[in-house]
């Protein structure tokens, strides 16, 4: 291993505790805040729109000095979204995720933190989650693939 | 609308984000990336032979978060979780966020955060769009169908 390769590994591990942290700390990681948030029409709790808002006042600012540059702080490549398509996979795709981040409150991050964290429930979201994903792999490899492949030789 | 003041948190939630978007600001001006929880632990499946050594690197730091929080943050901060959804609800949530995150090629912290921070369209859409679900299921739930 290079010590640039060394240094990517510590910052990632690094980066992820922080992100863990933040997660834990803003409240993310409580389902009961989550839908608190999100249940407009009941008792509104609006700590997640001040957790949006202070990761995007960073995020503008530190994406603003990003696109700017050409490599990394390290040399390496600045791998940026290349996809620029609003197509119904985007929408469908998100509107199902919306739909299971209401139901427990839960989304992918504030899960894996709260699994850690020794809670039964996300670990049983985890798990779930999981399936998801790797359901998600075997669609688009032995479904989405083929058919697209298809379309093309037509 | 009423405003829920007992469970309100501005300082530390706003703290909190500040800290997801350093770690953002981070990973993309150091390490190159867009961190976006759903599409690191997607992109473990399956593992991709010199894709996956940052992935677990990132992953391994996230699950650390809980014993180092409890270590440093006093105990008046750490407020316990409240879950309700019954363990049934829980694995159909599992499994929607999941496959719908995958769809959408990002979740909360790929498509809200870093996409809404480099302002892009796409992930506007898809947040607006999972903001939206979620509205309405939260409201169907607590509000229309108990009723």
């Amino acid at each position: 291993m290079t010590n640039k390769t060394l240094i990517n590994r510590v910052v990632e591990f690094a980066v992820g505790l922080l992100f863990g942290l933040g997660l834990m700390l803003s409240g993310m990681t409580d389902p009961g805040k989550v839908i608190g948030f999100l249940d407009l029409f009941g008792s509104w709790d609006p700590s997640l729109a001040l957790v949006m808002g202070g990761a995007i006042l960073v995020g503008v600012f530190a994406f603003t000095v990003a696109k700017k540059r050409t490599a990394t702080f390290l040399g390496g490549v600045l791998r940026f979204p290349t996809s620029m398509d609003i197509d119904k996979k985007l929408v469908i795709g998100s509107l199902i995720f919306g739909a299971g981040w209401g139901l427990a409150g839960f989304c992918p991050g504030p899960a894996l933190v709260s699994m850690a964290d020794g809670q039964p429930k996300a670990l049983i979201f985890v798990v779930a989650m999981l399936v998801g994903m790797l359901g998600f792999e075997l669609m688009d490899r032995f479904v989405h693939a083929p058919r697209k492949a298809k379309l093309k030789a037509a | 609308m009423n405003l829920d003041w007992t469970h309100f948190t501005p300082l530390t939630s706003l703290t909190g984000g500040i800290l997801l978007g350093i770690a953002s600001a981070i990973f993309i001006l150091v390490n190159g990336r867009i961190l976006g929880i759903s599409g690191i632990l997607g992109g473990l499946f399956p593992p991709k032979l010199g894709d996956t050594a940052w992935r677990l690197a990132f992953l391994l730091g996230l699950l650390a978060a809980p014993k180092v929080f409890h270590a440093v943050i006093p105990t008046e901060f750490i407020t316990s979780p409240r879950i309700e959804a019954h363990d049934w609800m829980v694995v159909v949530a599992g499994l929607l966020v999941g496959i719908g995150t995958r769809y959408a090629s990002g979740c909360t912290s790929g498509h809200g955060v870093c996409g809404l921070s480099r302002l892009s369209p796409r992930s506007l859409v898809a947040t607006a769009s999972f903001m939206s679900a979620g509205f309405a299921i939260v409201y169907l739930l607590r509000h229309a169908l108990p009723a």
